[in-house]
């Protein structure tokens, strides 16, 4: 019996079911919160459930379940949990555990499956989950045994959480639920015995960091290229340390806003396709990108050989196969950001007792330069005229307590966020980067009010994607989670529409929603919410004001906005991150970027 | 060696030896990645090892599709895979077996014998016109093998992918 079994009160060799077994190890996991939505297959394990601690969230579809999980995660640090039944809500399961997949998110899925007898047979409510879900989780298992299932559970959740995060999934047949067992909770050396081939890198080769620290030195426009790894290794204070230290430039990527503060003076903010002018530029001109948990990810690079083509590479990451699978670095180093940027920083110090940095204040002036050249910037509404979108986020950014966690969907509204708000903390920012799930921002704020109920919760959402996943809002209504959602509604599908105006001369094919349906007003009422529309700029503070005194039930501001706003700057899909689109109103100022 | 022969070997094959833990879903697990990654698989071969926890499986994989090192890292980063070795063909011992339905007439028949014993094949059943032979031996020596009785009429052959284990020092150790 370990300790912890102790403490609990949890005999080994003591029989009792599968449904049981995995309860009890959800909680030796010490799972406070789970979103789910029971059926067939899944019905025994929701029983023991009335009598554990663990609070159950009842989702109106099983893809809230997942996306909620990913926002606990997301804010939490510690894996999201989702249960849901076999067949339909195993591949409702499948959007969220993707979207987990390719933002590293630590989440355990759990699935019911069809008896163990069944399986094969093109049983009720029968599919392949273990198959569907393979390409897209780190790990997944089906248990043919109830004596297996506290391993697979123990495995679960030390393979979500360890190395390069993501989702997993225990998929259980109805009959290992049902079926008893003796209890037995497995000790980490079992734990590791039963994973000979896992064996996550965390400390960096010195060698390695000693040569990056050498190149760091040396350079003489360098630029800190900071990713989501930064963030999942708890590295953010590592981070400000190491560019405090040698005064380099720092651009956070989406997965990464809020790793480095926007309002840091070395911050550039975020690279890449809407990323700041002066980000993507710095990024061209540097020669050394020391990036760290960032994956070169085509929405930063670009079209890849045009992609910082004088840059040698120091990459940090904890999976070996991001080295080289895009850009070949010129210092691979395997590592956890936050060990490696530790090491990192001494081995600088250590040089620096007989060596001199490169002085690069050269570089930093003409960085400083672009950012004050090529601010973001938009055509302010004129009196009476349509509201802008990035205006209602100022507002709602201006008026945020402090460290409010913002979330969003994905398109325009996502991009906007993402430039205009001021991420001053690290895990305040939850949206889908990787996948790119419309639909993401309602569950996933709800999410993330569980996971921090302290803190004030906004999902910036546009009209398109609250449309895929608003019936959520009942679900925390009903659970008293007080989300607060504001709809940048252009009654467009806005990224795809600013596409087809720009690429495709104007043929606007299959993007225009409805002006009046649905009344989101009346929809969020419904709903349980508050609803409140805005179409004048004279609305906004107050409309902001009343959202942000509410705080028993979920509110929903409807914000009318501009649908021929555009998201600037931009690098059009496949061309050189050289070719970036200014604001109109700063084209004339093209040549300060060369 | 006969460019025209789909199994000659090609600077662009590599072979790769992967220990796996021995469950159930391994193997879908390693085709699959390959499948998502756009790999090409040329040939695989697996079975339990000695210890029957874990399985070999030897895939030969087709380079020109991405880069050895990216498939190596992809593969490493399934949770049953416990070792990758890469084998190069001169530092390692390569094996392969084949079986064949050949077309002879009773005259040809003897000729075809012949050949099976130069090449130290067996004959695995005889029939009126045709006979089943096997060959077990280096993939070169196969492609040499089939090449030889193609001029007969190769019915039906089929051949298990390469097996290999790497080479054994001959200089003492110190």
């Amino acid at each position: 019996m370990t300790s912890k079994d102790h403490m609990k009160g949890h005999k080994a060799g003591e029989t009792i079911t599968g449904a049981q077994a995995l309860i009890r190890a959800l909680e030796m996991e010490n799972v406070d919160v789970m979103f789910g939505l029971p059926g067939g297959c899944i019905l025994p394990a929701y029983d023991p459930l009335i009598e554990s601690p663990i609070r159950h969230i009842l989702v109106r579809h099983e893809q809230g379940a997942g996306h909620m999980a990913e926002g606990y995660a997301h804010v939490t640090g510690r894996p999201g949990v989702a249960m849901v039944t076999s067949g339909p809500a195993a591949t409702n399961m499948v959007t969220p555990l993707c979207d987990a997949y390719m933002d590293s998110i630590p989440m355990v899925a759990i699935t019911g499956q069809v008896g163990t007898s069944a399986i094969g047979t093109d049983a009720f409510q029968e599919c392949d989950t273990v198959g569907i879900t393979r390409s897209i989780t780190k790990h997944n298992d089906l248990v043919m045994s109830a004596d297996d299932l506290p391993l697979a559970i123990r495995q679960a959740f030390h393979i979500a959480t360890t190395g390069r995060p993501g989702p997993t999934l225990v998929d259980i047949p109805k009959d290992v639920l049902t079926n008893s067992m003796k209890w037995h909770w497995p000790t980490d050396d079992e734990v590791a015995d039963s994973l000979p081939g896992y064996k996550p890198v965390s400390k960096g080769h010195p060698r390695m960091i000693k040569e990056a620290a050498q190149l760091i030195l040396k350079a003489q426009q360098p630029i800190l290229y900071v990713g989501g790894g930064v963030l999942k290794a708890r590295a953010a204070s590592a981070l400000r340390e190491l560019a405090e230290l040698t005064g380099i430039p720092v651009v956070t990527t989406l997965m990464a806003r809020g790793a480095f503060p926007d309002d840091h003076p070395l911050c550039l903010g975020m690279p890449g396709m809407h990323g700041t002018a002066a980000a993507v530029t710095a990024m061209q001109k540097s020669d050394l990108l020391i990036a760290l948990g960032s994956r070169f990810d085509d929405r930063v690079t670009g079209r890849v050989n045009s992609f910082a083509p004088h840059a040698k590479i120091i990459h940090v990451d904890i999976d070996p196969a991001e080295q080289g699978k895009v850009r070949k670095p010129d210092v691979p180093i395997v590592g956890d950001c936050r060990l490696v940027i530790e090491e990192m920083i001494k081995a600088i110090n250590d040089l620096l007792a007989d060596q001199k940095q490169v002085d690069i204040t050269p570089w930093r002036s003409r960085v400083s330069g672009w950012q004050e050249q090529f601010p973001l910037t938009y055509e302010p509404s004129e009196e009476g005229g349509v509201l802008k979108p990035q205006y209602c986020l100022e507002q709602l950014r201006d008026a945020a307590p402090e460290g409010t966690i913002l979330v969003s969907g994905v398109g325009q509204h996502q991009m906007w966020s993402s430039q205009y708000w001021k991420f001053n903390e690290p895990y305040t920012w939850v949206n889908s980067g990787g996948l790119g799930t419309m639909g993401f921002s309602v569950p996933a704020a709800i999410g993330a009010k569980v996971g921090r109920p302290d803190k004030t919760v906004w999902a910036v959402d546009g009209d398109g994607c609250f449309q895929m996943t608003a019936q959520e809002l009942v679900t925390a209504s009903l659970e008293r989670i007080p989300v607060k959602i504001a709809i940048l509604n252009n009654s467009y599908l806005g990224m795809v529409r600013q596409w087809q105006e720009m690429f495709y001369e104007e043929r606007y094919s299959e993007v225009y929603l409805s002006q009046d349906t649905p009344n989101y007003v009346k929809w969020a009422e419904a709903m349980g919410c508050v609803g409140i529309r805005v179409d004048d700029e004279s609305e906004v503070a107050s409309a902001i004001d009343k959202a942000n005194s509410i705080n028993d039930r979920p509110v929903v501001v409807d914000f009318r906005v501009d649908a021929g706003e555009k998201v600037f700057p931009m690098v059009a899909a496949g061309q050189s991150n050289d070719d970036l689109m200014l604001h109109p109103s700063q084209n004339s100022r093209r040549e300060f970027l060369r | 060696m006969n460019t025209a022969n789909p199994y000659g070997s090609t600077p662009t094959h590599h072979m790769l030896s992967v220990l796996v833990q021995n469950k159930p879903g391994v193997l879908a697990r390693v085709a699959s990645l390959f499948a998502r990654r756009g790999y090409n698989i040329f040939s695989l071969a697996v079975a339990p090892t000695d210890d029957p926890e874990f399985s070999r499986i030897s895939i030969v994989v087709d380079v020109e599709s991405a880069p050895l090192e990216q498939i190596v890292k992809q593969l490493f980063k399934l949770i049953e895979v416990v070792r990758i070795s890469e084998l190069d063909p001169r530092r390692s011992v390569e094996r392969e077996l084949m079986v064949a339905t050949v077309r002879v007439t009773p005259e040809q028949r003897g000729q075809v014998v012949e050949l099976a014993n130069i090449f130290e094949g067996k004959i695995l059943s005889v029939g009126q016109d045709a006979i089943i032979l096997s060959m077990d031996g280096s993939p070169e020596k196969l492609d040499d093998f089939s090449d030889l009785l193609r001029q007969y009429g190769i019915i039906e052959s089929q051949r298990t992918g390469r097996v290999a284990l790497p080479k054994l020092d001959r200089a003492a150790k110190n």
